[in-house]
């Protein structure tokens, strides 16, 4: 089960694309969906695509697993891009039937959007790949803190997120054991048709809810029994760093910029 | 000896109206560097012990005392920093996403300077020799190794007391064996008073005193040797018979005269070679 899910998985690893700060990882990927929209030509999303690969490439894993990110979204992008296809007008006319076209533009805009979404769908992929769950999470505490003005909970977000994060395998595990436990007992959760299938998940849910509530009621007791008391007066293990790499980071993303605006106008 | 925990009367129940207490007037007290066993049937209220103890149940009447300080609302923070608890299910207490976050949550709370922190998860993790593991998250980890890296935790805080609530009853035979001889060796080390609820006999064995409680109250108290002479009771008490007193009943059967007091695995061993020499 967890070898299909390649979106929102860490690879370990210790490649400069991994050693690098997860808030300097979390904003460029921000930075980068935002920049995406500046392409409007063949030339900058070459650019944008080569841009991408020099970082695939530094992060040391392989592209493999990028493609393999894309294909749970491919009828998503297919569908976006067809209707592009089929409904843009201007240029030449390929094809028409009643409101249906085939134009130069609606190709050229299909082709656009079909590289917008490969080009997002990599980058994000490659921060959850590069990046370890908590780290991310670090990273989101931080950037979420200057929010504190606004009575904004900083610290319980992140740690409910790290919790969340903590307990993704442990229910993954939980979850195919039920399932088999189930399927002892004569559930088959692949069969028939879309109400049976619907039906047949209740013998998953309910003891996956039951068993998740006193989970959580254990780890609430835990933390209370170690001394938690909420986020005042403590302090961090973990600690980021902003080295001389993640400046390059801001260097890189600089000339990409430069590069797309030059290339738009 | 000082005492390091006292209850006096202690009474408790969950359930306002009905009138089955889940602790029932009960009164003990546990020396410094004492390891004391707390043994029952399922349901007799050794679970809420421990919480009352650590102040996660405030009892209803009698009072509690724990290093010296009374069990009330405000002590109870002052208390949880010398008193650490290893829960049943190893998978639900690990708050960290990582071995070594998880050593530190307990110290992050208190407010422990980064520096220091690092140096006490080390040690910590070194006592219970987990220290290869330090950033292995804990789906990777068997049973016994996250029950050692709970420990850890409590170790990093430097307690008075561990509280061992049924710490392992959900786990493989080496995995128990593991567990406990880390929690020995850290009580030879640094004097700590253990306090081990459970129901396997070989970590009731370790106890210089064993409590035995039925339906939330205390019925039975002494060493090992007076609580496992019991022989057949045990079972009604909530453990198993030992291994030596199970080969006796054994050999007693096959009308060997076996000794009434209770022998210990080296003991039996001890005995069982006089008897060879005797025939």
């Amino acid at each position: 089960m967890l070898e299909k899910l390649i979106f929102g998985r860490y690879i370990p690893g210790q490649s400069v694309i991994h050693n690098l700060d997860p808030r300097a990882k979390l904003l460029a990927s921000f930075y980068f969906i935002g920049l995406i929209f500046l392409c409007n030509n063949w030339q900058s999303y070459l650019l944008a695509f080569a841009f991408t690969l020099v970082v695939i490439k530094l992060s040391g894993i392989s592209l493999k697993f990028f493609i393999r990110g894309v294909k749970p979204l491919i009828w998503l992008i297919l569908f976006t891009v067809i209707l592009q296809v089929l409904f843009t007008k201007g240029g030449t006319t390929y094809f028409e039937w009643g409101v249906i076209s085939i134009t130069q533009f609606g190709l050229m805009n299909g082709a656009y959007i079909f590289c917008r979404f490969v080009l997002i769908i990599f980058m994000s992929t490659l921060l959850t790949l590069t990046t370890a769950p908590l780290a991310l999470s670090d990273a989101i505490e931080y950037l979420l803190r200057p929010l504190k003005v606004i009575k904004f909970p900083a610290h319980e977000v992140s740690l409910m997120l790290s919790i969340a994060l903590r307990f993704v395998p442990t229910l993954m595990d939980e979850t195919e054991k039920i399932m088999n436990a189930q399927r002892a007992r004569g559930v088959d959760f692949s069969e028939g048709n879309l109400a049976q299938r619907m039906k047949a998940i209740v013998p998953l849910l309910i003891p996956l809810f039951v068993s998740s509530f006193n989970r959580a009621e254990d780890l609430a007791v835990a933390m209370e029994a170690r001394g938690y008391q909420g986020g005042e007066g403590r302090t961090k293990y973990r600690k980021l760093q902003w080295r001389m790499k993640d400046n390059m980071v801001i260097i890189a993303f600089a000339l990409l910029t430069i590069g797309l605006v030059f290339l738009r106008y | 000896m000082k005492p390091i925990i006292e209850l006096n009367n202690l009474k408790f129940k969950y359930d306002d109206d009905s009138d089955k207490y889940a602790l029932n007037d009960i009164s003990f007290s546990i020396n410094e560097g004492e390891w004391v066993a707390i043994i029952g049937h399922n349901g007799s209220g050794k679970s809420t012990l421990a919480k009352t103890i650590n102040g996660l149940i405030l009892p209803d009447s009698g009072s509690l005392k724990v290093c010296g300080l009374d069990m009330t609302e405000e002590n109870v923070w002052e208390i949880r920093k010398k008193v650490g608890m290893v829960f049943q299910n190893p998978d639900n207490q690990f708050v960290g996403s990582t071995v070594e976050d998880d050593v530190a949550f307990a110290l992050e709370n208190q407010g422990v300077p980064r520096d220091e922190m690092l140096t006490r998860v080390e040690n910590a993790l070194e006592k219970v020799r987990m220290t290869e593991f330090k950033t292995k998250e804990p789906a990777r980890l068997s049973g016994g190794q996250k029950q050692r890296v709970a420990i850890a935790g409590v170790v990093a805080l430097s307690p008075d007391v561990i509280i061992l609530d049924e710490a392992t009853s959900m786990l493989d035979p080496k995995g128990r064996f593991e567990v406990i001889s880390a929690i020995k060796e850290i009580k030879s080390e640094k004097d700590l008073t253990v306090i081990s609820i459970t129901h396997d006999i070989d970590e009731a064995a370790h106890a210089d005193r064993i409590f035995v409680i039925k339906q939330g109250e205390l019925i039975d108290e002494g060493d090992a040797d007076d609580i496992f002479s019991a022989g057949e009771e045990l079972v009604n008490m909530g453990l198993d018979v030992p291994f030596p007193e199970k080969l006796k009943k054994e050999l007693s059967r096959l009308e060997v005269s076996v000794p009434d007091e209770y022998l210990s695995e080296e003991g039996m061993v001890d005995w069982l070679c006089k008897l060879n020499l005797n025939k």
